[in-house]
């Protein structure tokens, strides 16, 4: 189903989305990937203040190249998300809402995504230039001397991804990958 | 003898940097157009066509394919009849990666110190392979990998007796494991034979191999057909989101290898399959 979405966005949202929706998000969201997810969680565990709001919020697992001049940023598609597993349950356990990567996750996410109601999207890996094209603006809002693993703040516009996991647990590269081979089966290829 | 200055080498590295990550060879671009016309799933025709406009966006708007520009990796072929002269060599090639990370507005993802972790900021130094042919002619080719497949590459060190049946599982179970993470549809490099490095750098080596050129010796033009066909059927599809485009090719190279082993390397690109050639 094709949808249009908001960020932030509510449980309510979350709850309506299902694995295999695709989404047209439309709003805030946040850059963050390795070095600004480890740096989040030694913050966390010093007991201090992250530098972003996450309850309801998104965050985006990606790396910009540089923008040229006169425009918000250069090609900017998902990274790897499973690298940041590690991390990823603690920070929905603190009201993270949404995350857009690429590829598999872990069972701890998928079970902290299920806890806490939240969805996984992948935007398609590897369009860095197409997707910018939905990126109105950016600005580094935290850890500017991690380059570009900085935390930055997009304005996004129609910005095209596909639920994977939903807050049920659905996970739809198990689903997309078992209909092909039951359809192959089937027709005994 | 031939003279060659330095500066040459420098200023064409620059130039292949840049054009590897704004451009995919006409190989790669006409597999990709292909594939569209031949996937079976909607959603994967979707994607297809998305990773199309893509490339356009990427030639017409100057903006990298990819935003993962890659660490330069680069094979040196040069005859040994060539002299270089007005420095170091890998000075010079460094250079030309640096000026062409920085001028050609590519991300700098390089870390100095991979357990320290702090960014070079100009995507330097670069991973060089050299090789002396016969000649006085420099063939250099610039390969920028993105990390995301590179993440999925293995090696498997077999035993002779695993033969050619654990070598196409050991493929099979490399792109099953990068599913969604490597970016499909990708290209498969692999590399059997030689020692635990040799096979490795063969699968390197073979992703810089033309998709539409099948290996010259028959039975590994069979592996490689057969391996592609298989690859297709695991269903996982453009994107990880299901359909027949997992591979757009199975590049295999070969070497001689010891008694007791069985080596094979499977380095897995996505479908940005970068590389620039040029021969001095």
């Amino acid at each position: 189903m094709e949808r249009h979405m908001q960020a932030p966005f509510s449980e309510q949202d979350a709850l309506s989305l299902k694995a295999g929706d695709y989404v047209y998000i439309t709003g805030t969201v946040y850059t963050a990937r390795d070095a600004a997810h480890k740096r989040m969680q030694e913050t966390l565990a010093a007991g201090g203040e992250l530098p972003i709001e996450l309850t309801g919020n998104i965050i985006y697992y990606m790396g910009p190249s540089p923008a040229r001049e006169g425009r918000p940023i250069g090609s900017a598609g998902p990274t790897t998300a499973s690298r940041m597993d590690k991390y990823t349950p603690q920070l929905l356990d603190l009201g993270l809402k949404g995350m857009i990567g690429k590829g598999k996750r872990s069972e701890e996410v998928k079970a902290a995504i299920v806890r806490n109601k939240a969805v996984y999207f992948a935007a398609v890996g590897g369009a860095g230039a197409l997707l910018s094209k939905s990126i109105l603006q950016s600005e580094v809002v935290a850890y500017d001397d991690l380059g570009t693993e900085a935390i930055r703040r997009l304005e996004v516009k129609d910005f095209p991804v596909i639920v994977i996991i939903d807050s049920e647990g659905n996970d739809l590269y198990e689903m997309a990958a078992n209909a092909v081979c039951d359809s192959a089966e089937n027709s005994g290829v | 003898m031939r003279t060659i200055p330095l500066s040459e080498i420098t200023k064409n590295i620059k130039e292949m940097c840049i054009e590897a990550n704004y451009t995919l060879t006409p190989d790669m671009d006409c597999a990709l157009k292909h594939a569209k016309e031949t996937e079976k799933s909607p959603l994967g025709r979707q994607i297809l066509s998305q990773l199309q406009d893509n490339l356009q966006i990427a030639g017409e708007d100057d903006i990298p394919i990819c935003q993962d520009t890659g660490m330069a990796v680069i094979f040196m072929e040069i005859g040994q009849e060539v002299h270089f002269e007005g420095g170091v060599l890998e000075d010079a090639i460094n250079e030309g990666v640096r000026q062409g990370y920085v001028e050609g507005y590519l991300r700098k993802s390089v870390v100095g110190d991979p357990c320290i972790r702090e960014n070079t900021k100009d995507n330097t130094p670069a991973v060089i392979h050299y090789e002396i042919k016969a000649g006085d002619q420099v063939r250099i080719t610039v390969a920028p990998k993105g990390f995301g497949s590179e993440n999925m590459s293995r090696v498997f060190m077999l035993k002779p007796a695993d033969g050619m049946e654990g070598v196409k599982n050991a493929v099979l179970t490399a792109v099953k494991d990068a599913g969604p993470n490597a970016c499909p549809p990708m290209v498969v490099g692999v590399g059997i034979g030689g020692t635990f490095e040799k096979c490795a750098l063969m699968a390197k080596k073979a992703l810089t191999r033309p998709v539409d050129e099948r290996s010259e010796i028959p039975y590994v033009r069979e592996m490689e057909e057969e391996l592609l066909q298989k690859i297709n059927a695991t269903g996982i599809g453009p994107g990880g989101l299901g359909g027949s485009t997992t591979a757009l090719a199975v590049n295999i190279n070969t070497y001689p290898t010891h008694i007791a082993g069985l080596p094979v390397g499977i380095n897995i690109c996505c479908h940005v399959n970068r590389h620039s050639v040029r021969t001095i």
